[in-house]
């Protein structure tokens, strides 16, 4: 081929310099992407490290000495259980036992359990981490043997089936997240209830109703605003609106179910009703970016044989909007579900005992992760962590099932 | 004023058009005769979707457009106070210029329109009819509950149609109907034109001079007027032979034979 004289001059296509500019930027992204996965594998490890590792427990009253007839303590009777307990515990702490639940419908695990908690007291003196126990298991035994002679050695695992089921406690060995979970799991779905509806309803008002005036327009500059205020603005929000001027209401009194933790406005209602505000602005910017990338077309073909606006909306422009719609609901729900400052704001309690209700105090994962994290004991952190793996699952677990239903209810065509 | 005459299904006077301030169509006066094809043609840009969405009042999906003038369809006022657009757009029915169907089955992309009219016959009769007058039938009796956008653009095209049909309309609007489509799918369009014109009334837009000449009865030549607003108007409008033939308009001669436009 022979190059015809250009009029205009010359090119000078300067191939290789492009595909080693190419190479570079692929090789940024590609470093941008390492980075990324080694933080979050650091994340975990570290996560990883507290939950395992040994402890060094001091009982004040030492198991073996509770054994009857060789019979290792976790294998006596229920009712040997029960003398012990009637034996070592002040008549008013036993009967207080007994009122919550009658020793006759408790299991022999549940009261060995007791026994543990009110009679042997196991104190933890010192905490090592998963990295440290498997290192320096020998330093670990002899500084052990040195510093607390009377102790006993233990590798746990902070994360149990008795650390989810276990409610809070003001001793680590015997606190689990139990209250946690289940106002975390209240919480969010009075949030979900709220902010879905919510915020898809606006989202359609203001895709496929509203008119392109100077109003709307502010409406929807303001929505994006509200996405970027800083959450505790919204526990300040609140805490004004549910838990002081709506109390009536959220305390359940207007139903008439004062309940007796007299909780104030203070509770599980208010807590969902916040983070549905914090999250409603994020689900109508998704929901309306959703409906925006529904072509036009489509639209057109509906109104086209005469379907009215509501009838092309639900046939065509939602169920298609719907997967964009499932994703940005997802995403903001594990914001909500991670959300500390706002609900500090709100009034979480911190030590919750009883399973909460709609009505009641309650705390919350991320409350009690915040709250043991703070605390100077090192059992705390230990603890804290296995409850961030629990609050992992769960994110995990909410999304993954967002998800199945996602792909479900969404036959693509 | 013949608005009574049987004859005519749409009849538009002094129909103007405009998009917020900007006149788009100016001063269009026609007649469409029942069951018979008439072509819009002209230029890009001269107004021809413009008018032919103001036939069954698509253009007021368009934020500002509104219309003055008058559209009469079987003698009555489309864009008199209480008439429903939704019932218009149910008897006047459109195709796109791109193949559009719904993100669904075959079967219901048919079904649905004629469902959500109340249509209490027999649902598989009914898609089989309006896939047979399309022509679709037997290239799709087989996968009818695969997705339509499966379909080649042709065939997408010709679901749209049966989709239009199964509503039972009165009236086709069609705007460039061939124009994404290849030779061959374009002539199996133009013969199934042929056939509909049976039952139905068609307006077709097209910027294709032969496939005008081909398939239409009626001719509207549509032009920019030349007092430099830009809006754009009928011309010259009558029977297509003689359209092609004989114009009566100097400029819609230079355009059908190509020295224009
Ligand atoms: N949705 C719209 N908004 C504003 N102006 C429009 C719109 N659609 C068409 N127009 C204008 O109206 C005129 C006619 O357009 P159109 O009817 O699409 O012409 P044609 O179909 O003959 O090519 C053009 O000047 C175009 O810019
Ligand atoms: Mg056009």
């Amino acid at each position: 081929m022979s190059a015809s004289p250009a009029p205009l001059g010359p090119f000078q296509d300067n191939l290789p310099r492009r595909h080693r500019l190419g190479a570079v930027w692929q090789w940024i992204f590609f470093a941008a992407t390492i980075i990324g996965i080694f933080v979050l594998s650091a994340l975990l490890l570290d996560i990883l490290n507290e939950s395992f590792g040994y402890v060094a427990l001091e009982a004040r009253v030492d198991p073996d000495t509770l054994a009857v007839d060789g019979v290792p303590l976790e294998d006596l009777p229920k009712e040997e259980l029960i003398r012990i307990l009637q034996d070592s515990l002040s008549a008013s702490a036993f009967n207080k036992l007994n009122d919550e639940k009658p020793f006759e419908e408790r299991s022999q695990a549940n009261v060995y359990d007791l026994v543990i908690e009110r009679v042997v007291k196991y104190k933890v003196l010192e905490t090592w981490s998963l990295w440290e126990s498997l290192i320096h298991s020998d330093e670990i035994r002899a500084q052990a043997a040195e510093e607390f002679p009377q102790a006993e050695l233990r590798f746990v695992s902070w994360l149990t089936v008795e650390t989810i089921r276990r409610p809070q406690s003001s001793e680590a060995v015997n606190a689990g997240v139990r209250t946690a979970i289940l106002g975390s799991l209240w919480t969010i779905a009075i949030t979900i209830l709220v902010a879905f509806p919510l915020g898809v309803g606006a989202a359609i008002y203001l895709e496929e109703y509203a008119r392109d005036d100077w109003l709307n327009r502010l409406i929807r500059t303001n929505i994006n605003n509200l996405a970027g205020v800083p959450s505790i603005i919204y526990g300040i929000l609140g805490l004004a609106i549910f838990v002081r001027a709506l109390e009536r209401l959220t305390s359940g009194a207007v139903f008439g179910l004062v309940n007796p933790t007299t909780a104030n406005g203070r509770t599980i209602l208010s807590a969902g009703l916040t983070l549905a505000l914090l999250i409603l602005p994020l689900i109508i910017i998704n929901a309306q970016e959703a409906i925006r990338a529904v072509p036009q077309s489509l639209r057109k073909a509906s109104l086209g044989i005469g379907a009215t606006k509501w009838q092309t909306i639900w046939a065509h422009v939602l169920p298609n909007a719907l997967p964009g719609i499932l994703t940005g609901t997802i995403l903001a729900v594990s914001r909500a579900i991670g959300e500390t400052a706002p609900l500090v704001v709100v009034g979480a309690s911190t030590a919750i005992s009883f399973d909460p209700n709609l009505f009641s105090r309650f705390t919350t994962l991320p409350i009690q992760i915040y709250q043991w994290t703070s605390r100077p004991q090192g059992e705390w952190r230990h603890l804290a962590a296995a409850a961030i793996l629990i609050l992992l699952t769960l994110l995990l677990s909410l999304n993954a099932t967002a998800i199945v239903l996602r792909n479900r209810y969404t036959k693509r065509f | 004023m013949d608005t009574l005459d049987n004859r005519y299904v749409i009849q538009a006077r002094n129909l103007g058009i405009y998009y917020g301030d900007f006149k788009a169509v100016t001063d269009v006066n026609m007649d469409i005769e029942r069951n018979k094809i008439t072509a819009i043609i002209g230029p890009s840009g001269c107004g021809k979707s413009t008018l032919l969405r103001a036939f069954n009042r698509m253009n007021e999906l368009v934020p500002g457009a509104r219309a003055e003038g008058q559209v009469f369809f079987d003698g009555e006022d489309l864009y008199a106070k209480g008439v429903d657009p939704v019932e218009v757009r149910h008897r006047i029915g459109m195709v796109f210029q791109k193949p559009n169907p719904f993100p669904k089955s075959i079967y219901e992309n048919i079904a649905w329109g004629a469902r959500i009219h109340g249509f209490r016959g027999n649902m598989d009769k009914l898609v089989e009819h309006s896939l047979r007058q399309a022509a679709l039938w037997d290239e799709v009796k087989d996968i009818l509950h695969r997705s339509g956008l499966a379909l080649s653009g042709g065939q997408q095209q010709r679901l749209c149609i049966a989709r239009a049909i199964a509503v039972q309309p009165e009236v086709i609007l069609m705007d460039e109907p061939a124009s994404a489509l290849d030779p061959i799918a374009t002539l199996k369009i133009e013969e199934l034109m042929q056939d509909l014109k049976k039952d139905y009334t068609i307006v077709i837009v097209t910027h294709n001079m032969q496939q005008a000449a081909r398939v239409s009865d009626y001719t509207a030549m549509m032009m920019l007027v030349n007092d430099g607003s830009r809006a754009g108007t009928v011309i010259e409008f009558g029977e297509t032979t003689k359209i092609f033939t004989r114009p009566s308009d100097k400029r819609t001669e230079d355009y059908v034979t190509g020295r224009f436009g």
